[in-house]
């Protein structure tokens, strides 16, 4: 029915959308458990209570993601997790507190919840600089020089920046009041360091690879390609403009930065994703020569069709029933 | 100093020791938890709301704990056993793949309607929510059993090349060993969540909390609990014949059978001893294990000895089954005595009700040994007589397996305290609350009817 390399570009691509969604959805609620205070009950229950019917789910896309790589690619997964094993470990050891704290800080006597709020910090963060350095390692295809090191640092601290930057965004929406004003003044901040990080890394990946520079900087793909880092930067200079008037209107589209955030981490994405193309581990392994079996992905991919628009519609179904800001954290 | 294969075999099996405890809580909890949603809607009756309010927080705390852990599983595939997804991951890829998409997916979204929305949608779509979620942990057990039982009776595929690829899609989600084992699964699921309910409940009482609701829950977890621990009884044994028929080694482990038997004796116990290849200390009832097997007193049972080099540790199979089936029983004679004095007296003595607090967990210890039975009994095999573990462990190094090792460990220890802490706790609190008031018994009830009207409008 379908053939093998159209298999490995479909099954790239449905990868690719999983690991975006997860980027965007845990992102935010990841955003969210960075900015936990852990000094004010009240401000933290309510930023809880906004991310509480989603982070289960935002989560379940990593799964996805991660199962996709396993099925479709398993040699690249190997290779991938191989050389990733520490991180990889610590990411999921805060991804296991974060979870349980969340759980736990409703149910603990009262002076154990800022121990739980603090877990829930600690693992948030513990998660999304693990999550930068593994990408920051893979995009340099796992190569030994300091200077990818360093890379990787610089890309840990990036995506914990970019995670915080659309948490803001996320309680400048769903929140209001003083909360929803310390939300937009960390968005404020946040947006610089983002943009700063953003040119840093496409800067990185342009000095040292000359191929990924070829395929930005060559006719006519340069004026296919080019428009992604305009468009990028005028979100960055819409979002800086929107913050500022919701400092004194908070409930004028209160929505737009939150937007732009998902808009912003879209495009980059779709820029990293169009350097590496076909590569599945940069510089080592292309999708097609990773590629599985192709009678096991067709027997998936049947379902997947069929799955997935589920899953996207009760996912809509879901945000429409939480829509709106945010009520008191009430567990259940 | 242990080395990368020994290493990352104690890590997965600590993950999946851990992981395995609290879906198999979830799985039949959350069905207690729609059976209580559709009386409340049914009567009307305040005592359902109390019972699933409180059984919802335990149900929350569990399957949080059930979600990271898995998490943890998913990555292990890929870190530890990277042999494992060479080989035959064109079979076990798809069935994880669709426990992903059909199950994972579900439950974590309807859960969030189901914790977070029942003020914001009408009680019957909380309600279908509620369902959906209990759907969703079975459709998970359904597909990493169909993919475990694979690796225990492998079929629908051919061997090119040193790698397996699918033949046959059906039989390989309905292999031999699968319906047995998912049936026994969800059953154990289920006595684990009744005797997690009566002990708790128990608790309650004993703690002097004289509500409806803990009595109520009482009553529902005996009854249930009674009428699946004989009925595990029944599918256990369906299930080891099945086991016979397809991997005769496993039962000669787990029966302690060395040489080749005709009217094979049913060992209640006896020490085995690999080295010397005969067990110690037998207490026996003679020709039982032949009866039970063969359904006849002279059948004959395959001794260890016709498999050497390719059987499991006897060891840890033999004392593992005797303490499943041990359990077993206890909860048989339990449920059973204490359904019957419920009946007769409406209420349990204190022992008895002790009794119950000390069996909350049995669940737990009889699952854990019953895993630990087919699990090990699948040795020296990954996916019997395809692969053998060896062949797809990692090949990174030691310390780097010790160090996850180590971490994973004192989280997971941290966590379990944790968790069985919070649980008792959540009971003791819950002793302080008053009981239902008229007002909210009548209140409930117009609100839910309110409600239910104004959706039909």
């Amino acid at each position: 029915m379908f053939e093998q390399d159209t298999l490995a570009i479909i099954y790239a691509a449905l990868m690719a959308l999983a690991v975006l969604l997860y980027a965007i959805l845990d992102g935010y609620d990841l955003g969210v458990g960075i900015l936990l205070p852990t000094n004010n009950d009240h401000d933290a229950d309510k930023m809880i209570a906004s991310i509480g019917p989603f982070w289960d789910a935002n989560e379940t896309w990593l799964v996805l993601a991660i199962g996709l790589l396993l099925i479709a690619f398993p040699t690249a997964h190997s290779l991938v997790l191989k050389a990733l094993y520490i991180p990889c470990t610590f990411m999921l050891i805060g991804l296991i507190l974060r979870g349980v704290a969340f759980d736990f800080r409703a149910k603990a006597i009262v002076d154990h919840k800022n121990a739980w709020d603090l877990a829930f910090k600690f693992g948030s963060l513990l998660a999304a600089t693990s999550q930068g350095y593994m990408l920051g390692r893979y995009v340099m295809g796992f190569d030994e020089s300091a200077w990818s090191y360093g890379f990787a640092l610089l890309s840990a601290v990036g995506v914990a920046a970019a995670y915080t930057l659309i948490g803001a965004a996320w309680l400048v929406m769903k929140t209001e009041g003083e909360l929803q004003q310390y939300a937009i003044n960390v968005c404020k901040r946040c947006v610089y360091v983002a943009l700063v990080g953003i040119a840093l890394v496409s800067g990185a990946n342009l000095w040292l690879s000359p191929e990924i520079f070829l395929k930005w900087f060559s006719w006519p793909s340069m004026l296919l390609l080019l428009p992604l880092p305009i468009i990028c930067f005028s979100c960055f200079v819409l979002m800086a403009r929107k913050l500022s008037q919701l400092t004194t209107k908070p409930d004028n589209k209160a929505h737009h930065p939150f937007i732009l955030s998902v808009t912003i981490f879209t495009l980059s994405f779709l820029g990293l994703a169009i350097s590496f193309f076909p590569d599945i581990v940069p510089n080592h392994l292309t999708i097609w020569q990773a590629v599985a079996a192709a009678e096991s992905l067709a027997f998936l991919l049947w379902g997947a069709l069929l799955v997935v628009p589920t899953i996207l519609a009760y996912t809509a179904y879901s945000y429409r029933v939480f829509w709106g800001k945010v009520d008191d954290l009430r567990y259940y | 100093m242990l080395d990368t294969l020994m290493l990352s075999r104690i890590q997965f099996a600590a993950n999946i020791s851990f992981h395995i405890l609290f879906p198999t809580i979830t799985i039949a909890l959350g069905w207690f938890l729609v059976f209580f949603k559709v009386r409340f809607e049914q009567t009307g009756d305040a005592v359902w709301m109390r019972a699933y309010r409180f059984w919802v927080k335990i149900f929350a705390l569990t399957f949080a704990l059930g979600v990271v852990s898995g998490i943890t599983m998913s990555f292990q595939f890929g870190t530890n056993w990277p042999g494992f997804m060479e080989k035959v991951g064109n079979i076990a890829g798809p069935l994880l793949g669709y426990e992903v998409l059909t199950a994972f997916f579900l439950e974590a979204t309807f859960l969030g309607i189901m914790l977070f929305g029942i003020n914001k949608v009408p009680v019957r779509v909380h309600t279908i929510a509620c369902f959906v979620v209990a759907v969703g942990t079975t459709l998970s057990a359904f597909w990493i059993l169909s993919l475990n039982s694979w690796m225990q009776t492998p079929v629908g595929f051919e061997m090119r090349d040193g790698i397996a690829y699918p033949t046959d899609w059906w039989a390989i989600i309905f292999n031999p060993s699968f319906p047995y084992r998912f049936t026994h699964k969800l059953i154990a699921s289920g006595l684990t969540a009744s005797f997690l309910i009566a002990g708790i409940s128990s608790y309650r009482l004993l703690r002097g909390d004289d509500k409806k609701a803990p009595r109520l829950t009482l009553k529902v977890a005996l009854v249930v609990a009674a009428v699946l621990a004989p009925l595990q009884a029944y599918v256990g044994d369906l299930h080891g014949l099945n086991t016979f028929e397809h991997q005769p080694q496993k039962v000669a482990a787990m029966e302690g059978v060395w040489e080749t038997t005709q009217g094979a004796p049913l060992l209640l116990f006896a020490i085995p001893d690999e080295a010397q290849r005969k067990n110690h200390f037998e207490l026996a009832v003679p020709n039982l294990a032949s009866l039970i097997l063969t359904h006849q007193l002279d059948g004959e049972i395959k001794g260890l000895n016709e498999f050497k080099g390719e059987h499991p540790p006897v060891k840890p199979v033999f004392f593992s089954f005797r303490v499943m089936v041990g359990l077993g029983l206890l909860m048989i004679a339990v449920a059973w005595f204490a359904a019957f004095k419920l009946y007769k007296n409406n209420a349990l003595p204190n022992w008895l009700l002790r009794t119950l607090v000390a069996m909350s967990f049995s669940g737990w210890v009889a699952t854990l040994a019953g895993w630990y039975v087919t699990e090990i009994g699948r040795q020296p095999f990954i996916v019997s007589g395809v692969l053998t573990v060896d062949q797809a462990a990692t090949t990174i190094a030691p310390a780097n397996v010790g160090f996850s090792l180590a971490m994973y460990l004192t989280v997971y220890a941290f966590l379990l305290v944790a968790y069985l802490h919070t649980v008792f706790l959540m009971a003791r609190k819950a002793v302080l609350i008053e009981e239902i008031s008229q007002q909210e018994h009548v209140g409930k009830k117009r609100s839910s009817i309110e409600i239910k009207e104004s959706a039909h409008v």
